[in-house]
């Protein structure tokens, strides 16, 4: 009941929807939108609400126990509060001025910095797998400086830096990105088969 | 411009130097936005999923009188079995269903649009070679590809050990991948830099107000 059952519906659910892909019917449509469109967004929406419960529950544990950083967690309830009641239907639910403001000026500045904190911190792992200190470092090294270089304006060498990073982007690359999705849908296959035939299990969690 | 633009730009500006702050170490300013971006995002998801999931696929069906909505929504509710630790074991059958579906689904969806169609782009560079349209340049590149893929196939395939032919094949695979993931730091680097020069950009000219 507890592990033999969850198994059995992945294993069913499973088989149905890889063969309901084939079938060219309209049942077989209508089942698609049903179970695989609508059902799994439903589900994730009470997911979701056990993770902002979670989220709440931490947080006001951490205040009442007046752990470390814990004036922090108030900030992260009153930004839930506050974008929660900008999105009620009486303030002009999620287009409403209110959730704008906060999406413009606190959710995509914090976003954005962040991202680009990540080109500091890329410069100095860049530095470290970039030391040309084997053939293939030293390969990692070129193509990653011609695509960055791609636009920048060279004088009379511009348009040689042009060609050659479109060469490396079409020819090298393109095989290489082609292999790894090549190599990753087979993982990504392989993976599904495992889980619906009950191989592959820690999903299920202990006990 | 308007006092209550120039406060929600200052906020902007005060948020983005606020994480600018972490590169000289953590601090207290680093942490607040951190924990306000936290909670803001999570109520941003909040009011998404309830107005494109909540209500148009769980209210509106089920007030058009389709009954067999109440499934999925009862599967929902189990999941909330997580909050009591003795009946938790009960939220792995919608969660089931969930793995269920999603990996039934992505069996023969990635294996079309990550293995059939990239092989099929793969024989139109062979169909190219033999086509009129053909100029010598365009034949090497996609010599080159063809025997790029495989090289870096051959990498993936572990079931061999990498010796002898297999071994130089291999290696050659490497090179090839390596150049890709040279191309993919590049390209991250770019988008990284761009968005440095468009955070930098709005402190100086939306804020301050320079030029």
């Amino acid at each position: 009941m507890k592990r033999q059952l969850p198994l059995i519906i992945i294993f069913v659910c499973g088989i149905f929807m890889v063969f309901q892909y084939f079938i060219p019917h309209e049942n077989s449509e209508f089942i698609y939108e049903f179970a695989a469109l609508d059902w799994p967004p439903i589900i994730g929406v009470f997911a979701l609400t056990l993770g902002i419960i979670s989220l709440v529950r931490v947080s006001a544990a951490k205040i009442s126990k007046r752990d470390e950083d814990w004036q922090y967690s108030i900030v992260t309830l009153i930004g839930l509060a506050m974008m929660i009641i900008a999105g009620l239907p009486w303030f002009g639910g999620q287009t409403s001025p209110a959730v704008k403001w906060q999406f413009d000026f606190i959710m995509r500045p914090i976003i954005a910095t962040i991202f680009s904190l990540l080109s500091f911190f890329i410069a100095s792992a860049a530095y470290r797998a970039f030391r040309a200190r084997s053939v293939l470092a030293s390969i990692l090294l070129i193509s990653a400086v011609i695509v960055m270089i791609r636009f920048m304006p060279l004088g009379p060498f511009t348009d040689i830096v042009s060609r050659t990073a479109d060469w490396v982007l079409n020819v090298p690359n393109l095989a290489a990105k082609r292999a790894i999705i090549i190599g990753v849908g087979l993982g990504i296959i392989s993976t599904a088969l495992k889980v619906v035939l009950g191989v592959e299990r820690s999903y299920l969690g202990r006990d | 411009m308007d006092w209550s633009t120039t406060i929600a730009t200052t906020v902007a500006a005060l948020l983005t130097l606020a994480v600018f702050s972490f590169l000289y170490k953590d601090n207290p300013f680093y942490k607040f936005a951190e924990h306000l971006m936290v909670g803001v995002s999570a109520g941003y998801w909040v009011i998404i999923l309830w107005y494109t999931v909540v209500i148009p696929k769980m209210w509106q069906p089920l007030e058009a009188g389709k009954w067999y909505y109440i499934f999925p929504i009862l599967l929902g509710i189990l999941m909330w079995a997580r909050l009591n630790r003795k009946w938790s074991w009960v939220s792995r059958y919608p969660l089931a269903f969930y793995i269920g579906v999603s990996t039934g689904v992505a069996i023969p969806l990635e294996m079309k649009a990550k293995i059939i169609e990239q092989l099929n782009g793969s024989v139109d560079l062979v169909t190219y070679m033999h086509s009129s349209q053909a100029t010598g340049m365009g034949i090497l590149n996609n010599v080159l590809i063809l025997i790029g893929i495989m090289a870096a196939l051959v990498y993936f395939f572990f079931s061999k050990a990498h010796t002898g032919a297999t071994g130089g094949i291999a290696k050659f695979g490497i090179g090839v991948l390596m150049v890709g993931f040279g191309a993919s730091f590049g390209f991250t680097v770019m988008a990284r830099i761009s968005l440095l020069i468009e955070r930098l950009q709005f402190l100086l000219f939306e804020w301050l107000k320079w030029g």
